[in-house]
């Protein structure tokens, strides 16, 4: 289906602009290629995670490379005989590029406790197609605990422990440390790079951004920051010709699909910030600089912004939604998620009246492996055209 | 088909006190306000031996059978479904959730009053009660849903005051005393929560009861369900599902530890010496998985005609029972601990480092994990095959259910998979479920 269309915010091939968004797009696109040779130039390990939970600063002070799986959104049968067909599209078609042998490279596969759904992919993959290294890691749910800091703190000293023995390497607090620098940088960068969006003509459009965020995650994020600190400097003296339409937020589960978000700005709206995993739950806290940087690391994933699976008994999330709804001067808010997704399914009720309440206009989608680009367009339409009815009268 | 009968069977003489402590057991929770007593909700897995500490007149009701009690009566059930799809929630959630806020949407309990004032089941004649308000929530989380559950009975109660406790600390095979004790000072927490709430006293003597029959239930029922390696099998899981449910409810509640100790296991051990069948004419042995499909229990009596005994499932065996790996090699009950308990934080962790063995909550760390244990059952129980219910109905326990089924064909079970839905009748297909059995009976050669 190729039903995207060109909608970045630079139209003139050739330029630096461009280059650097095309940077971010290649490396994601290609993201298989860039594994290869980051292991070829480096000489280093790269495993494979499948949650934003886990803790990758440990895997990159061990020189390992940290890449999270994501899928292809193709249709497949492979995963049939493995996953029932009532869990989500994300983790069969996760699992699917592992059967597939799209990720032959990956020296280890690791997973953080969260949803049950993403974790049969990991349990499947490993017994299927077995690597040198894997690991569940038993990240708490009761995030809201006082003892959970305690309890991953010690986790964390065990996981490292077993890399070192893997790797041959010891992780030094100073390696953590640099670790936790370079990590840190990339997180304060892509929160330069959200502030950009507050403008009100935002010099980035919600699909490139989604493309940057996906890089991130399969990247050395101390090239991800190199080219990002570029493209910050040009954004913040670029003024876009582009009209910015409904400014809009999206938010639910994992959420990749790009084609869907091109369609959606293509429609007179811009997206201007979100709450996905694939995007700013992903990076939006900082590890702080503690003593024990161990106890540091185990703080920052306990104080994230909540997946739903942990964001309990206090619906926590709802408030920090609210809040960049405002600040981002948000007009609509789309509710996707990825069908079955129950964790999400368990809070959208509760999200959507928030929003009522706080008068923001919600529309729901679910999200399959490939979505139905028409019929949903019709939807995203006659969405735009509610919200932005006071300009009609 | 009828198959020859080879075995005498009687009816299991503890049936009716088993029926008597399940009722009793929602009429107490109903009244428990008349007599100025507590109301508390959570899950079957959840530590309830900790809310017995603020007193024996403190009654919970437990989401899982609540909502498989609604399941069991279709007309309600179908009002509660809509209720709650009507407020939002999708199909494809919980099915004894979806019951539950329903009956909270609706304010509906499936039992009441008759006519003589007996209480009862609303399908056989009672004008039907409210839901009865819980006044605390008191859940345990390993399910990615657990705790998400009741933030949405507290929602749709217009708040409740809710404790939960993170449960999911990895497998029991890497236990280790940090684990423990993240969970022992949540329970600590929670104690102090309940107090607040309730404004009680904790009574640690209470506690320390609990905690024994919670010993006593969960031990004394694993050996309960050892006994069905006996051919021919003294008990069927038609009549497993009536009996585990006692643990379901209150596995720390005395009236239950009793009846598994004092009743039940002396009554199945006698008809093991006596060679008395669940099934006269057993030929053929079968396990299940996962919960059944509760309207549509009689999909086990059908296996009868084939002389087919499903003699139970990882799923009624260790749901609720604790087993361990006995000298021999083979699985057994799992051995009472031999503790005083002096203190409240040696009580807790003793509970705890007891309780994290679960066999059912092994598999939401690893799906291996669970098909070496059902390959153990097909073994030692000596089973022909396996029937999988692909259950829609339970994200929790169908997590990984495909590889069980690749594990056991490995291992040398026929499989049966059928798909249904433990309490939305509208997702379970009775007559292509029996034309499935029919085809898998002739596999096993019972046909």
């Amino acid at each position: 289906m190729n039903t995207r269309k060109k909608n970045n915010l630079y139209k003139k091939k050739g330029g630096s602009k461009i280059e650097l968004i095309e940077q971010f797009k290649d490396w994601e696109k290609n993201r298989h290629n860039y594994a290869k040779q980051w292991k070829e130039k480096s000489g280093g390990k790269v495993i494979g995670y499948f949650c934003t939970y886990v803790p990758e600063e440990i895997l990159y002070a061990a020189d390992v490379l940290p890449v999270r799986v994501l899928g292809s959104h193709e249709p497949q049968d492979v995963t049939e005989p493995h996953i029932f067909a009532m869990f989500c599209p994300f983790c069969r078609d996760c699992l699917a590029q592992g059967l597939k042998n799209r990720y032959k490279y990956l020296d280890g596969l690791m997973i953080a406790q969260s949803c049950l759904h993403i974790r049969q992919a990991y349990t499947s993959w490993i017994k299927h197609r077995p690597v040198e290294f894997e690991k569940f890691l038993c990240m708490p749910h009761k995030v809201q605990s006082p003892h959970s800091y305690e309890f991953l703190t010690e986790e964390l000293k065990t996981f490292k422990k077993e890399i070192e023995d893997w790797t041959g390497k010891k992780i030094t607090d100073s390696d953590l440390k640099k670790s936790i620098e370079v990590y840190n940088e990339n997180r304060r960068l892509m929160k330069q790079l959200y502030e950009l969006r507050k403008r009100d003509k935002p010099p980035i459009t919600g699909e490139e951004v989604m493309e940057i965020v996906m890089a991130m995650q399969m990247t050395d994020k101390a090239e991800h920051n190199k080219k990002l600190k570029e493209l910050i400097k040009e954004l913040e003296k670029y003024n876009p010709d582009r009209e910015v339409g409904s400014r809009l937020m999206i938010l639910g589960s994992e959420d990749d699909d790009t084609v869907f978000m091109n369609m959606v700005e293509n429609c007179g709206a811009t997206f201007v910030i979100d709450d996905h995993c694939t995007g700013s739950r992903y990076f939006w806290n900082e590890t702080e600089n503690g003593k024990d940087p161990l106890a540091s690391i185990a703080a920052r994933y306990i104080d994230r912004v909540p997946c739903p699976t942990k964001d309990w008994e206090e619906r926590r999330r709802i408030p920090h939604i609210l809040n960049l709804c405002k600040e981002w001067n948000v007009d609509g808010v789309i509710i996707m998620q990825q069908k079955f997704c129950d964790p999400h399914e368990l809070d959208f009720v509760a999200i959507e009246k928030a929003l009522k309440d706080a008068g923001i206009a919600t529309l729901f989608l679910e999200f399959d492996v490939t979505v139905p680009v028409g019929q949903f367009k019709i939807r995203v339409e006659a969405f735009l055209e509610m919200i932005g009815e006071e300009d009609l009268f | 088909m009828e198959t020859e009968i080879k075995y005498p069977t009687e009816k299991l003489k503890c049936w009716n006190k088993a029926k008597e402590i399940r009722l009793k057991y929602y009429k107490d929770y109903a009244e428990a306000h008349d007599n100025g007593g507590l109301r508390w909700a959570g899950g079957a897995w959840t530590f309830d031996a900790i809310p017995a500490g603020l007193g024996d007149d403190v009654y919970p009701i437990t989401s899982e059978p609540y909502g498989a009690t609604i399941a069991f009566d279709k007309d309600l059930s179908m009002k509660c479904m809509e209720a709650a799809e009507k407020e939002g929630y999708p199909r494809d959630l919980c099915s004894y959730m979806r019951n539950y806020w329903g009956s909270i949407i609706i304010d509906k309990y499936p039992f009441g009053y008759d006519d003589k004032g007996e209480f009862v089941p609303r399908f056989q004649g009672a004008k039907p009660l409210g839901f009865p308000k819980p006044d605390f929530i008191w859940q345990d989380h390993i399910c990615c849903s657990h705790a998400k559950w009741y933030q949405v009975v507290s929602d749709l109660e217009g708040g409740i005051p809710m404790f939960t406790v993170d449960n999911a600390v990895g497998p029991s095979n890497e236990l280790t005393d940090s684990k423990i004790k993240y969970v022992v000072e949540q329970l600590k927490d929670g104690i102090k929560f309940l107090e607040k709430v309730t404004g009680r006293d904790y009574n640690d003597e209470l506690l320390y009861k609990a905690i024994k029959n919670h010993f006593v239930s969960t031990s004394r029922w694993a050996e309960t369900c050892e006994l069905n390696k006996a051919i021919p099998a003294p008990l069927d899981e038609k009549s497993i599902y009536s009996l585990y449910v006692l643990g379901t409810l209150q596995k720390a509640g005395k009236q239950v530890a009793d009846f598994y100790e004092k009743d039940l296991l002396p009554e199945v051990k006698e008809r093991v010496k006596k060679g008395i069948a669940a099934v006269p004419n057993e030929k053929f042995r079968v396990m299940s998985d996962t919960q059944p499909p509760w309207s549509f229990l009689s999909i086990f009596r059908y296996l009868e005609k084939f002389g087919c005994v499903s003699i139970g499932s990882l799923y009624t065996f260790g749901l609720i029972g604790q087993w361990e790996e006995k000298e021999d090699g083979t699985w057994g009950a799992k051995t009472i601990p031999d503790i005083d308990f002096s203190s409240r934080d040696q009580a807790l962790y003793e509970y705890v480092k007891y309780e994290l063995h679960k066999p059912e909550w092994q598999h939401f760390y690893s799906c291996h994990l669970k098909s070496d244990m059902m390959i153990r059952i097909g073994k030692e129980w000596k089973l022909q095959g396996v029937m999988l219910h692909y259950n829609r109905g339970c994200e929790g326990l169908t997590v990984g259910i495909a590889e069980n089924r690749l594990a056991l064909l490995d291992a040398g079970f026929p499989v049966m998979a059928f798909e249904g839905n433990n309490a939305d009748e509208r997702e379970f297909d009775e007559a292509r479920t029996k034309a499935k059995i029919n085809a898998f009976m002739e596999t096993i050669g019972a046909k």
